[in-house]
């Protein structure tokens, strides 16, 4: 199959990849782009390890094409943190030990991130559903929660 | 996973999309594509070509003509739990909505790929059973209407023509005196229904003047139980006809036996689910 150019925004810059139609954003953003902290879990769009932010909503890029990226805002785990340091998210999943093996956290991090900006001082519950996306096999979750919760009133106070 | 090749291209308008169609044999639309690509990765579907819809802008969005609600087929699940007119006119699709998959899917996944794509666990057939949507199709000889009811005929069958393109969903308001139901069992977020029962109801005083009951899971297609609703229609609904109608939904069901459970299970489920859709659809009907 010929290949496609493709060009989008990741993280604030321009990047340009060339890629089969059968590619995978995940693949792309990992492999061509060299872009590994967004991680592959299930691959089938249940575990929420590859969440990435695309045009200001969450999705699964396991389950999105690259060539469908064209023109678009990505933001990946790694356009979280800036010259200022962490991002409020970040700090709170350190602070409230939102992780244990820590490899759902970048899928974690980058939809608590869109979520707070969706509901900015939402409830547990709402948290739960907000995050319902997104599996942990180790924490139980519990910290988790607490995590988003801490994030929420770091970035209601800034 | 990666799927098997394909060629790629992006339809601008309805029209581009059904002339690619008709140029490219075997190309199917990828809307959200989240039943599509994975059954592509495990190469349960190998189609050479995908036709991208989702640059379409007539096909998405919500708006309200009189006493009809018209929805675009690739208005996405998220899009319809946050539409305020279907907050206000039917609140039955938002609340089914909030219960596909998850945040993420639900950003990708749209009411028109949900209905025609034809997995009997899909959610959205049942529910336009049950609010009797007409779906409007257009193909290379132009538009038609179709019912919901007679659409679905089977696992990945429907009435779907050749090179057609379900374009949007239209459905009545939800009146004064019109209630609705919707229960569904699931064993954890993002999967699908063990069983799952929209029921929209009409009263006229205390008497049930019209009911559908639809099921979703528990046969090769969304399925309405005309023999339940023929039970409590013209009659005024108590517990004892409730239990009637039960039987009469586990008559109904054919569930094909998998990991959510055996055929009895799941069709004890879907008596359940219809009990709990009928009895809250009563208590929103009568105010």
């Amino acid at each position: 199959m010929a290949k496609q150019h493709v060009s989008f925004n990741l993280n604030g810059k321009k990047v340009d990849a060339l890629v089969e139609p059968r590619d995978l954003l995940v693949h792309t953003i990992r492999e061509t782009l060299n872009l590994t902290g967004t991680h592959i879990g299930c691959e089938s769009s249940h575990c929420g390890a590859c969440t990435v932010d695309l045009d200001g909503k969450s999705v699964k890029s396991c389950t999105v094409l690259a060539v469908q990226a064209e023109g678009s805002e990505l933001k990946t785990v790694e356009g979280l943190a800036d010259a200022d340091g962490l991002h409020a998210v970040q700090q709170a999943f350190i602070q409230e030990h939102g992780l244990q093996c820590g490899f759902c956290t970048p899928g974690m991090l980058i939809r608590a991130y869109r979520f707070l900006q969706e509901n900015p001082n939402p409830t547990e519950e709402e948290i739960r559903w907000g995050m319902s996306g997104n599996l942990c096999r180790c924490t139980g979750y519990q910290n988790i929660v607490k995590a988003v919760q801490t994030a929420a009133q770091t970035l209601q106070q800034a | 996973m990666i799927p098997p090749e394909f060629e790629y291209s992006k339809a601008t308008s309805i029209q581009d999309a059904i002339a690619q169609l008709g140029a490219n044999e075997d190309a199917k639309l990828l809307a959200g594509g989240h039943s599509l690509l994975p059954m592509m990765k495990l190469r349960f579907a190998e189609p050479p070509h995908l036709i991208d819809i989702n640059g379409i802008e007539e096909l998405k969005g919500i708006r309200l003509d009189g006493d009809t609600i018209c929805i675009g087929a690739m208005t996405t699940e998220n899009e319809l739990i946050e539409s305020q007119i279907l907050q206000q006119h039917c609140p039955l699709l938002v609340e089914a909505a909030r219960l596909v998959a998850d945040p993420q899917v639900r950003n990708r996944g749209t009411i028109g790929g949900d209905v025609v794509h034809g997995d009997p666990g899909n959610d959205h057939p049942a529910v336009m059973l049950a609010l009797d949507a007409t779906l409007v199709l257009q193909g290379p000889d132009g538009e038609r209407q179709q019912s919901a009811n007679g659409f679905f005929l089977g696992t990945y069958w429907n009435d779907l023509q050749e090179h057609e393109i379900l374009v949007e969903l239209r459905i009545p308001v939800i009146k004064p005196g019109v209630g609705h139901g919707y229960s569904k069992l699931k064993r954890k977020t993002g999967d699908y229904a063990v069983a799952g029962s929209p029921v929209v109801v009409e009263l006229d005083g205390d008497v049930c003047s019209d009911i559908r009951i639809a099921l979703t899971n528990v046969a090769p297609m969304a399925i309405r139980v005309e023999a339940a609703e023929s039970l409590l229609r013209g009659k005024v609904i108590d517990d004892a006809l409730i239990e009637q109608a039960a039987a009469e939904v586990i008559k109904a069901c054919d569930p094909a036996e998998d990991l959510r459970g055996d055929v009895l299970y799941k069709s004890h489920m879907a008596a359940e689910m219809a009990r709990r859709s009928i009895r809250a659809a009563l208590q929103q009907a009568r105010g």
